[in-house]
């Protein structure tokens, strides 16, 4: 004891050989194996979505121009070579109608004879070419040449020389963008329709969730399954509908009073329909949330119902109604399948974007629409952040929940008003189903299968259907390892704050980007033979990667708040009892998990059934999709196909969904053991 | 485990200027200790005074910016907690609810016992010991706080480690288990004489299981002493504020032995603070002795008046005023006896004495005089 003391002083008296922590740790097995998670996790968001919105943006900013003054022409009548000259000194010598149009985009080319006076490919002049910049690039048919030589052609040959833009950076795309009246014109158009989508889907979700929270009406349980229904058919789907309710052979068509489908009307109603469950969830959360006491203190301070709607309900419910109109906003801004369908001469940003790439092959205009989308999508994906979290601390205050009392005339009101939905909701099923059913809608209402050949049209045929299936499979397997394993590292990782919160940025911004602009800078990430991941271009695997990456901020959040409820010591107690982390995670984390984890992976395949915009850009010839094909039948005018298809995903999703609520009642069946109840 | 040398109990874990910041907030500050073997030691605290972070450094699961840990003669400063070697029980259990009873306590011993049969013989000896045998196959949902609490302390022994430690183990229980639970846990730390560390904010814990307490306070230590020496003998105003209840009075300075407030002069054990000081008087109020009305040769006796009263079953609780006294009033606690004895009643007048060698003097920062 006495020794130890003078240590400790002989310690003190020198306080410059106090320990600091060594810069390499020991660094257990564990730790590394987490690390290498994290990086690999990492790593996967940078790739599959910082980068590629990089490359979009940058492309955004790049214009392409043939430069005249780079290139250097020489021409042989027959009777020796001619002084040489530069294409700008040809240029200038045409009249300026002839003057060929210089502005272009990445695979722009330009004939060099188009300045050739008198030029003809039978013509017995020789000619030579060559590059008189440094960086000037020319092709000769399929031969790319770089080098500043001259080389000769015969009159045939030279028509097929053609020069290449030079590239420069700058904002001229967004000058022109903003000086095209028609592209200019989508972006009202696009706010207007959204705006007014909300307004509708929000009233008409409230009155729903109300109708189920705050009634004592029947049948709940069919209410809540019939506002599922929107969420496992493409948004394609009620455009369809439409036209055959409303188009011009509609059989409802006479309600327009002259009006057109095909447009704004069309969009919204479309809209409606698949942003309405989206909307319902919020705001029945918001509305569960809503405290008992604070309606029987209104009841007991004799506030009329009015009022007490007034100054309970709806004040318990603001998030989520804020919340819910901002979520259906971004939906129907950045929905491109309703519009493309129904939306005629109507032009909005999304379908824009798909015009400018698929249409005119115009790849930096079609960044800079899809910049200008983003714009809206991320301010109200900030705003619903913002607006979500301060929900969360409403929602931790413990309340007692409601329990609504009959009342016959209220009770009747919300049944009818909710028939009136469902009415709606199915309607759009049902015409669809009957169309694909039918021969010929509507002239020819006998049964037929034809309409389910799908070889016949443009679409891939019953293999679009099954790559589907395959592509939904693989993207909830992959999608829910990758998204649990991403959420079990920023939740439950000890130290790495910085790389932690880092990781859950990157998971929560795909929510901010609309499936167009992410498929759109895919074409602009991976499609460059510089891109060491170019392979991937064309495969399966993209579209896997890309829907996993568009639909992992839902799944990513529901993972942790799983793996929150979790006590954050099992980490530390399995630690202390020397056991390697992998099996706390395969033992513990993962049993514990798994009820979210199977929703999670249902709700990656149905996204991934119905999605069109994620994988419009990236589907190949082997690689056709059936959301896809919907689109593609639908396009060459085989309506009733496109419909034949639409539901076939419908079905699909149904079983699936079935599926999984049979396997998630036997797992709670089997452990219930040990859940808390 | 003994020193040879000496024949005391041996140093089992020495913590050496061990300092913790996070940001610009300092957690812990140059923090020295040693725990002997086989003791029981309580950190003892308000909520954010450091304690639990200096559990979690001595367990690996917070690195230290400063400073050093010896377990055992092993330096495990920067060891990961899987490569030391304690056990841990945390307030919230942190049982595993998918496993049953037998298998959270046979988790940690897959790696060192491979015979299936051997496991299950020490599962079954481990639940004997915290005496709930029948309970092996059930879940832990199934079972009731106390004994959740005592299936962790079960998993954390089962791999018999040298340290056990002790995370608010009992804050979460009600008041009746907490009770039964501070003995067995005590009376099981005895028996399988392990050395141990407690964090708890519960004084009365900390008084009645710990050989040892660490009273700790923004992040250094106020105090270590026996549970009476705390009590007794608070090092400091904190310590004795924090530590069962205090009267605590603003007063002057008068002499090496006496200080005085209002009209009162009181004799107090010879302190080191300057006459004329401000300082601060502190008194238990079970230290304020009921006294025979007119008894004559008392020291620090006084009359007083009882403003008011209060009964809490074991005692009484007076507030009493006395012109002496100016504005101050003194709390006291009578024993249900001396009520009946004295005929103490609300309005009355009578007699107190002050022991002197029970008054603590602090200088006005805290500090001992």
């Amino acid at each position: 004891m006495c020794f130890r003391r003078t240590a400790a002083v002989a310690d003190a008296a020198i306080p410059a050989a106090r320990r600091r922590p060594p810069l390499f740790m020991a660094i257990d097995r564990d730790r590394l194996l987490q690390l290498a998670f994290m990086l690999a996790i990492s790593l996967y968001l940078v790739a599959t979505l910082a980068l590629p919105l990089y490359a979009m943006l940058s492309k955004s900013v790049t214009t392409y121009r043939f430069n005249p003054k780079a290139f250097e022409v020489q021409v042989n009548p027959g009777d020796g070579w001619q002084a040489p000259q530069r294409i700008s000194g040809l240029e200038a010598a045409l009249p300026p109608d002839k003057r060929p149009e210089l502005d272009t985009s990445t695979d722009g080319r330009l004939a060099v004879v188009d300045y050739i006076p008198g030029y003809s490919f039978r013509g017995k002049e020789l000619y030579r070419f060559r590059n008189a910049a440094p960086g000037a690039v020319h092709l000769a048919g399929t031969l790319r040449i770089t080098d500043q030589d001259w080389h000769e052609y015969s009159a045939n040959d030279f028509r097929r020389v053609v020069m290449r833009p030079e590239a420069s950076h700058g904002l001229q795309n967004y000058t022109t963008y903003f000086s095209t009246p028609a592209l200019v014109n989508s972006i009202g158009n696009s706010i207007t329709v959204a705006s007014i989508s909300t307004v509708f889907t929000v009233l008409i979700a409230f009155g729903f969730a109300y109708a189920l929270a705050m009634t004592c009406m029947p049948f709940k349980g069919l209410f809540k399954l019939v506002m599922m229904i929107p969420i496992l058919v493409p948004s394609l789907l009620p455009g369809i509908a439409l036209i055959y309710m409303f188009g011009k052979q509609g059989f409802l068509t006479p309600l327009l009073m002259g009006e057109t489908i095909y447009g704004p009307i069309g969009i919204v109603i479309g809209s409606v329909f698949f942003s309405l469950p989206h909307a319902f969830i919020i705001i029945t959360t918001a509305l569960s949330l809503s405290d008992a006491r604070l309606h029987e203190a209104s009841i007991a301070l004799k506030a009329s119902p009015l009022r007490r709607f007034l100054t309970v309900t709806l004040p318990g419910a603001r998030y989520g109604l804020i919340s819910a109109a901002f979520v259906t906003f971004t939906l129907v801004i950045t929905d491109f399948g309703l519009p493309k369908v129904i939306g005629g001469q109507f032009n909005v940003l999304a379908v824009d974007i798909y015009k400018q790439v698929i249409g005119q092959q115009n790849f930096e205009m079609g960044a800079v629409v899809s910049v200008v989308l983003l714009i809206p999508a991320v301010i109200a994906f900030t705003v619903d952040r913002i607006i979500t979290r301060r929900q969360q601390s409403a929602l931790s205050a413990r309340s007692v929940p409601f329990a609504p009392r009959q009342n016959p005339l209220a009770d009747r009101a919300a049944l009818i008003y909710c028939l009136a939905v469902t009415v709606f909701v199915a309607g759009v099923l049902l015409v669809c189903q009957f169309a694909a059913a039918v021969k010929l809608w509507p002239y020819d209402l006998s049964f037929s299968f034809k309409n389910y050949d799908f070889s016949r049209t443009d679409g891939g045929g019953w293999e679009a259907y099954t790559n589907s299936i395959r592509m939904a499979v693989y993207v909830a397997i992959f999608g829910t390892g990758v998204v649990f394993i991403g959420a079990y590292i920023v939740e439950k990782l000890q130290g790495m704050k910085a790389g932690r919160s880092a990781l859950h940025m990157l998971a929560i911004m795909p929510l901010a980007v609309p499936g167009l602009v992410l498929g759109l800078s895919y074409i602009f990430f991976f499609n460059d033979p510089a891109n060491p991941l170019n392979f991937l271009y064309g495969t399966m695997a993209i579209l896997v990667i890309s829907s996993i990456t568009h639909f992992y901020t839902v799944s990513h959040l529901t993972a942790v708040t799983a793996l929150k409820q979790l006590d954050p010591e099992f980490e530390s107690v399995s630690a202390s009892l020397k056991q390697p982390a992998w099996r706390l995670f395969s033992r513990v984390t993962v049993p514990v998990c798994m009820p979210p984890l199977l929703d999670i992976s249902i709700y990656l395949f149905v996204n991934a059934m119905t999605t069109v915009s994620a994988v419009v850009f990236l589907y190949s010839p082997t690689t056709k999709l059936a959301s896809v094909a919907v689109l593609n039948m639908d396009d060459a005018g085989d309506v009733a196909s496109a419909a034949a298809m639409g539901m076939m995903i419908f079905y699909t999703n149904v079983i699936a969904r079935g599926l999984h609520a049979l396997a998630t009642r036997g797992l709670l069946k089997r452990t219930q053991g040990w859940r808390v109840r | 485990m003994t020193d040879s040398r000496s024949g005391q109990p041996a140093t089992y874990l020495r913590v050496d200027h061990l300092t913790k910041t996070f940001g610009t907030f300092t957690a812990l500050k140059d923090i020295s200790l040693e725990v002997m073997a086989g003791e029981f030691v309580c950190f003892l605290g308000p909520s954010g005074c450091g304690k639990t972070t200096l559990l979690r450094i001595i367990a690996g699961l917070e690195t230290q910016t400063e400073g050093s840990i010896e377990q055992a003669g092993r330096d495990i400063s920067f060891l990961p907690p899987s490569q030391r070697d304690f056990g841990i029980v945390f307030q919230s259990y942190a049982l595993f609810p998918n496993l049953t009873v037998e298998q959270n306590i046979a988790y940690g011993l897959q790696t060192i016992e491979r015979d299936k049969a051997r496991i299950r013989s020490r599962v079954g000896e481990l639940l004997e010991l915290v005496g709930l045998p029948d309970q092996g196959p059930k879940y832990p949902a199934q079972l009731s706080g106390g004994q959740q609490q005592r299936i962790a302390l079960a998993r954390a022994l089962a791999i018999s480690p040298g340290l056990l430690l002790l995370d608010e183990p009992l804050s979460a229980l009600d008041a009746k288990v907490r009770g039964h639970l501070r003995h067995e846990v005590k009376q099981l730390q005895r028996r399988l004489d392990v050395t141990t560390i407690m964090v708890t904010h519960d004084q009365e814990e900390a008084l009645s299981m710990a050989d040892r307490v660490v009273v700790m306070n923004h992040g250094v230590i106020e105090q270590t002493g026996t549970p009476i020496d705390i009590y007794r003998e608070p090092a400091s105003l904190f310590v004795a504020d924090f530590v069962g209840s205090m009267n605590k009075i603003d007063v002057t300075v008068a002499s090496e032995t006496a200080v005085s407030f209002g009209k009162a002069e009181l004799k107090c054990r010879p302190q080191r603070l300057a006459r004329g000081t401000e300082a601060v008087l502190a008194l238990r109020p079970e230290d304020v002795i009921p006294a025979d009305a007119g008894a004559a040769g008392l020291e620090n006796a006084f009359e007083v008046t009882v403003r008011d009263m209060e009964f809490l079953g074991a005692y009484w609780r007076a507030w009493l005023t006395s012109e002496a006294f100016a504005g101050t009033e003194l709390d006291a606690h009578f024993s249900i006896n001396a009520v009946r004895r004295l005929d103490i009643a609300a309005g009355r007048a009578m007699t107190i004495q002050l022991p002197p060698e029970r008054l603590h003097v602090f200088s006005a920062d805290g500090r001992r005089g």
